[in-house]
């Protein structure tokens, strides 16, 4: 690490005390890069083996690393915390401006702990953090409006990062995010709710900053090489285009795209939701995350009639992505594109976790049609496939909780089920929401093996898919290694906090030659080690926290709907499970 | 001919700030401190970005507010930054309508050097270095 560079500085605050402190953490980050790799750490040092997720002892950890503010793609901030929607490893991405915000302020990673006692808003900006009153915050009903009252009144316009939670996160809804710059997303796993129980409605980070390189010259020509290959690469292309949802269509195409709660595996509705529709119909702008070219975020500009004044229209830009095409749109059966964007606005305004949010609600539809919920559990919302108008009031009664199945649902789709049934079709997988992708066994190996349960942990759908490409069988016993192989050198990525979608640029010599401007000698050996001890302490904190691999449910439905690799085979899932089980447990934490 | 940025297409703008890092590196660092272009979201990120240049204007007003002659008009249009008359008194950023001088830590002006660095890691073509016509400007 450079003289002068700021990364190993770790900024400390109480929110029970309102004091903070700045440590100097060279240890964590010579050994462990940053994001991921150090913020799993600094989550060992700070959260009790039995922490109450809600309760104040819960720490969070927000780590970015070397490469940010420094290489273009190197755009995320890593969030850990106790995840109050599993119970374990509280792992979530964002990209934004949240990651150059925080090394431009002079930090590696920020640290909250305890709980305010009244709603606060923080500001931080270089040195100096101030604690503010968010009372009158408190209970404003979009996540939008937070956000906008946050920018006229703090400084630092376009060198900053808003991170604030909805109405869902102050009820703690398990799966409710963080939101930051309107439109990207702590998502998964609840952070939003530790905000909540912290009585923390945002916060404000202001950074712009120099940052030291070793030398100039080489600097500069690592940067041309990083830039000229993400701007000529066809993932620049690809993701600028039509973004994630330009997979709508082959997935569905594939038979992997799950269907009013995986009941069927294509859509009818798909191409009207597809990315290609939804540009030509809708798409208003694109986005970028601060220093990536690439610019992935799609904005839909949706004009709607006022319910009552002729001739009165509102527009609204919504972020639209493939998870959440999915989750609120072929899941749910939602075959209009307006009135999917309508319900994407609903669940972003409440500040949910799409995915989630998607996934309990096609169960709570199956429930009604099979009769083990009633229409009273509902408070009288009659869930119906495609039906938007239904599905939005249910995503407010998520959050505001009349009844005790809309208290089920706000814990998540295991939560539900639990209480009236259904297992067989309650899609979680180790207590998080499956993501939209029925390819086959690697799949949902992927999910169930993950250390996030998410398919952003070892993209195993990505093998699935493969092997159906190049006519490999779909559930050999290499692809355990395979996922494993992929989850570790993901922990690198995620310690330099690189976009994954950057993943094919960022190679270990590449790596290597930009870590070195940055005065971190690491070859690709090195690289590995690091990926892999940062998984392990996934693990051994996952345990600690009593998870249990070997407990892991797996719903019946995965294996009655075909899939494109076939008819998923349960036993053959259990042995890869039982497997892994053995291979987990025999590591040394 | 003297040459300035210009903001030909704002609309492509994905508000990615690279133009801002390939400024700030010109110093021989990282980060974006030290960068003489700015961009900002116009009133939240759905409503797209600002982009602030230096239009290098034919009679700056910021030279004209600098009492120490450390702004000095450059032929063709836009000023040059005489560092040692400069006393930081910060009155050319106030003159400047666009808000297009930046300060640095000390709170020193930061003025475009019209080198077209930003121009060039712009990968949406929202930023171009042009030459300045003369008749062009006094349209303007």
């Amino acid at each position: 690490m450079l003289p002068g560079d700021p990364l190993a500085r770790v900024l400390t605050i109480d929110l029970s005390a309102q004091r903070f402190e700045i440590a100097e953490r060279r240890d964590l980050f010579e050994e462990s890069l940053g994001g991921a790799g150090v913020a799993v750490r600094i989550l060992e040092e700070e959260c009790p083996r039995d922490a109450d997720p809600l309760g104040p002892e819960n720490p969070i950890v927000f780590a970015v690393g070397p490469l940010v503010g420094l290489f273009p793609l190197a755009s995320k901030t890593v969030a850990m915390f106790k995840s109050p929607h599993t119970g374990n490893l509280g792992e979530s991405h964002a990209g934004g401006r949240s990651a150059t915000s925080i090394r431009l302020a002079g930090y590696g990673a920020i640290v909250i702990r305890g709980a305010s006692p009244s709603p606060t808003y923080l500001v931080i900006d270089g040195d100096r953090v101030h604690f503010r009153d968010a009372s009158a915050l408190w209970g404003l009903q979009s996540s939008a409006t937070v956000g906008r009252v946050l920018r006229e009144r703090e400084a630092g316009s376009g060198h900053r990062s808003i991170l604030r939670i909805g109405p869902a996160g102050e009820r703690r809804v398990s799966y409710a995010g963080v939101i930051t710059e309107t439109y990207r997303h702590f998502g998964r796993l609840g952070l939003g709710a530790v905000f909540g129980s912290k009585r923390l409605k945002a916060i404000v980070i202001v950074g712009r900053r120099s940052l030291p390189v070793a030398d100039p010259v080489s600097y500069r020509r690592v940067y041309d090489a990083l830039y000229e290959a993400a701007t000529a690469s066809p993932m620049m292309r690809k993701y600028h285009d039509l973004g994630t949802p330009m997979n709508v269509l082959p997935l569905n195409e594939l038979g992997a795209l799950p269907t009013r709660n995986l009941c069927e595996a294509r859509f009818d509705g798909a191409a009207a939701i597809s990315g290609e529709a939804l540009a030509e119909g809708f798409l208003g702008r694109r986005l970028a995350c601060s220093h990536c070219p690439v610019a992935c975020i799609h904005l839909a500009a949706l004009r709607t009639p006022h319910p009552k004044e002729p001739y009165f229209y509102k527009t609204s830009m919504l972020a639209y992505d493939y998870e959440l095409i999915y989750a609120l749109g072929s899941m749910l059966g939602m075959g209009d594109p307006t009135s999917l964007l309508l319900l994407m606005d609903e669940a972003e305004a409440q500040g949910l976790d799409a995915i989630s949010t998607g996934v309990s609600l096609a169960w709570a539809t199956e429930a009604r049609e099979r009769g083990l919920v009633s229409d009273q559990d509902l408070d009288g919302v009659r869930l119906a496939w495609g039906d938007g108008v239904a599905y939005r009031d249910a995503v407010r009664r998520i959050v505001s909780q009349p009844t005790d199945l809309y208290r089920a649902l706000a814990r998540g789709v295991d939560a539900a089920a639990a209480a009236y049934g259904g297992e067989d079709f309650a899609l979680a997988f180790g207590g998080n929401e499956m993501a939209g992708y029925h390819t086959g066994p690697a799949g949902y190996l992927g999910f169930l093996v993950g250390a996030r349960h998410s398919h952003l942990d070892n993209a195993g759908y990505a093998i699935d898919q493969k092997r159906l490409a190049t006519g490999l069988p779909a559930a050999d016993d290499a692809i355990i290694d395979e996922i494993v192989a992929e989850e570790e050198w993901r922990q690198v990525l995620a310690s330099l906090v690189v976009c994954f979608f950057a993943r094919g640029l960022y190679t270990p010599d590449v790596t290597r030659d930009a870590l070195a401007c940055a005065g971190i000698e690491a070859n690709e050996a090195r690289l590995r080690e690091i990926g892999t001890e940062t998984l392990q302490r996934k693990w051994a904190f996952k345990r600690h926290c009593g998870f249990d691999p070997a407990s892991l449910r797996l719903p019946e439905r995965i294996f009655e709907t075909p899939s494109p690799s076939g008819t998923i085979d349960r036993s053959v899932v259990e042995a890869h499970l039982r497997q892994f089980a053995e291979r987990t447990t025999a590591t040394p934490p | 001919m003297a040459k300035r940025l210009s903001v030909i297409d704002v609309d492509r703008c994905v508000g990615c700030q690279l133009c801002i890092y390939a400024c700030a590196r010109r110093e021989g660092h990282a980060g974006t401190e030290g960068a003489r272009i700015d961009v900002r979201s116009a009133g939240g990120m759905r409503r797209g970005f600002v982009v602030i240049v230096c239009r290098a204007c034919d009679d700056p007003p910021c030279a004209r507010a600098c009492t120490t002659g450390a702004l000095v008009p450059r032929d063709g249009g836009g000023v040059r930054w005489a560092a040692d008359q400069c006393t930081a008194c910060g009155a050319c950023r106030e003159a400047c309508p666009f808000g297009a001088i930046q300060r640095d830590s000390e709170d020193h002006p930061l003025v475009c050097v019209y080198c077209g660095t930003c121009a060039r890691y712009c990968p949406h073509g929202v930023l171009a270095l042009e030459e300045i016509e003369r008749s062009d400007d006094a349209a303007r």
